[in-house]
């Protein structure tokens, strides 16, 4: 397949990639497949009942990475995707999905993509998602992802979720349900603009005895941006939850964070912070004796905060 | 050089104003200069007047001639005023090697600033690639802040007590830093402190007390006057006494 210079882009903020990647890869361009690969050890399947692919990952899978990047440029594209990941037992791989919207059009793109991992005993995976807009149209880009998570006895999970400017509206659901021994790490950076609005929900049950989550998001707000934050980590067992929500609210944005912690069980042992405010006043003097203006402070302090 | 010239400084906390700094005028020229004096004496303010952070009731201030006054923090940055905060700012996210390059004003090599970090007794390898955030102690972010003013390298530097938080230990090599800095730029320091040996190292001392300049010259000249100050009594206490 041959990639056109905005697919090029998208695929490079999405992915990072400059190009085809190497290894597995399944690349869904306006709504259809546009390349696909696979290797020895991972398979990819195009579903038969709904949109979407199945990733198989065999038993024993290790240093081997998956990208399922999704690019729009089509206007008025209202695209829907459930791609599910079966990774295997002692397997350790780095999974890359993502979305780039390049709307020049005036009607709205969406996608929608519903991702859920099935991840077997003692494997470790790395998900890293990306969500990036542009387009120069009136056409909003909307971007609704969803993540079900299931880890076997442990199992560990290490997401990475980004989404800097350019969508104008997003629903964030994650999920996670960990058997014994299991690990859940979440990070999530948001950085919401203009009216933009930004809607995050996770939700995390801590089942099996010896399991623990970590579930931090750092988020910036600016103009009139709003953002709604929600974390609820249920701890049904010996476990240990933690749930950090820290925000910067600039201009006129508006943010909410609503962490919930719920022990079912008197070994759990659960904790969550949050923390919104604007950036500290001593953070921009500082830079700014240092020879930057307030601006290019502003823009530092930001840039480290969501690194 | 420094020139200050009738600078007041009046804050108001609470609806009850408060004469911090009462017409100060000063020439500074020397090689290092310590101010020192009792707590709540304006020297704080007096670094912060300097630098623009606040900005003086009335009076100028003067460098290399030019009127500072009305310029803003990041002007008089630009112009080569660095200041060492006495109590160095923490940042989530800006690691030590992004802080000494935006100081140095440019991109550096990690192995410029490691440089600069072993300047000041940090292990580079175990700090450049640290967030300047609350896991730093209150030590090493000390020698982090004084790091980033040998990137800065201006034509003056303030440092608001460099050895607090500074272990005894390190503190002949904190005097070391701050000769070789002069070397190296020839521009003037000045350091606010209470330490017998930094106001040894000092070409002049100035002593700040109730916002007026109480004593002002050589060591020899300053320090036997130190002595004579008046212990600061509540007036309350005194009263009931």
């Amino acid at each position: 397949m041959e990639l056109d210079l905005i697919q090029k882009k998208l695929l490079e903020q999405v992915a990072d990639l400059h190009g085809i990647p190497e290894g597995a890869y399944n690349i869904r361009s306006d709504g259809k497949l546009a390349g696909r690969s696979t290797t020895a050890h991972i398979d990819i399947v195009t579903k038969s009942d709904k949109p979407g692919i199945d990733i198989y990952i065999k038993d024993g899978t290790k240093n081997e990475s998956v990208h399922i990047p999704v690019i729009i440029e089509q206007t008025g594209l209202n695209d829907l995707v459930y791609n599910d990941f079966y990774v295997g037992e002692d397997c350790d791989v780095v999974i890359v999905a993502g979305c780039g919207i390049s709307n020049c059009g005036g009607k709205e793109s969406r996608h929608d993509g519903i991702h859920s991992f099935h991840v077997g005993k003692n494997s470790k995976v790395k998900y890293i998602e990306k969500h990036y807009g542009e387009g120069t149209g009136t056409g909003g880009r909307v971007m609704n992802p969803t993540t079900i998570v299931e880890l076997d006895e442990n199992a560990h999970m290490e997401m990475e979720t980004t989404q800097i400017k350019g969508i104008n509206d997003t629903l964030r659901k994650t999920s996670g349900k960990l058997a014994a021994k299991a690990s859940l790490i979440i990070h999530e950076k948001i950085m919401t603009t203009g009216e933009q609005r930004a809607e995050t929900d996770f939700s995390v049950d801590l089942d099996g005895e010896g399991s623990s989550a970590n579930v931090v998001s750092r988020s910036v707000a600016k103009d009139k941006s709003s953002q709604l934050f929600r974390s609820m980590i249920n701890g049904n067992n010996k476990c240990a939850g933690h749930t950090e929500c820290d925000a910067i609210i600039m201009d006129a944005a508006s943010v909410t964070a609503m962490p919930q912690l719920t022990a079912n069980s008197v070994e759990a042992s659960l904790i969550h912070e949050a923390a919104i405010g604007k950036i500290a006043g001593e953070q921009l003097t500082k830079l700014m004796t240092l020879g930057l203006t307030e601006k290019e402070a502003e823009d530092q302090i930001v840039a480290g905060f969501l690194k | 050089m420094l020139e200050l010239k009738n600078i007041s400084f009046e804050a108001e906390t609470d609806g009850v104003k408060k004469q911090i700094l009462r017409d100060i005028s000063l020439k500074i020229d020397e090689r290092f200069v310590a101010v020192t004096g009792p707590n709540g004496g304006g020297k704080s303010t007096l670094a912060r007047v300097i630098t623009g952070v606040n900005t003086p009731t009335s009076g100028s201030i003067l460098f290399d001639g030019e009127d500072i006054t009305g310029m803003s923090i990041t002007e008089r940055a630009k112009k080569g005023i660095s200041f060492a905060f006495q109590q160095p700012v923490r940042f989530k996210g800006i690691t030590v090697y992004d802080l000494i390059s935006l100081a140095a004003g440019k991109k550096l090599s990690v192995s410029e600033a490691c440089s600069y970090l072993s300047e000041v007794g940090l292990c580079a390898r175990d700090y450049v690639n640290r967030e300047v955030n609350a896991s730093l102690s209150g030590g090493e972010i000390k020698r982090v802040e004084i790091a980033t003013m040998l990137a800065r390298s201006t034509r003056l530097t303030i440092f608001d007590e460099p050895e607090a938080g500074i272990d005894i230990w390190s503190f002949t090599n904190l005097i070391n830093v701050f000769e070789k800095m002069y070397q190296k730029i020839q521009g003037n320091i000045i350091i606010i402190s209470h330490q017998e040996r930094i106001l040894d190292i000092a070409d002049r001392i100035i002593v700040l007390a109730d916002g007026r300049i109480a004593a002002d010259g050589t060591k020899a000249e300053v320090m036997p006057t130190l002595s004579k100050q008046k212990p600061i009594v509540c007036d309350v206490l005194t009263e009931k006494l």
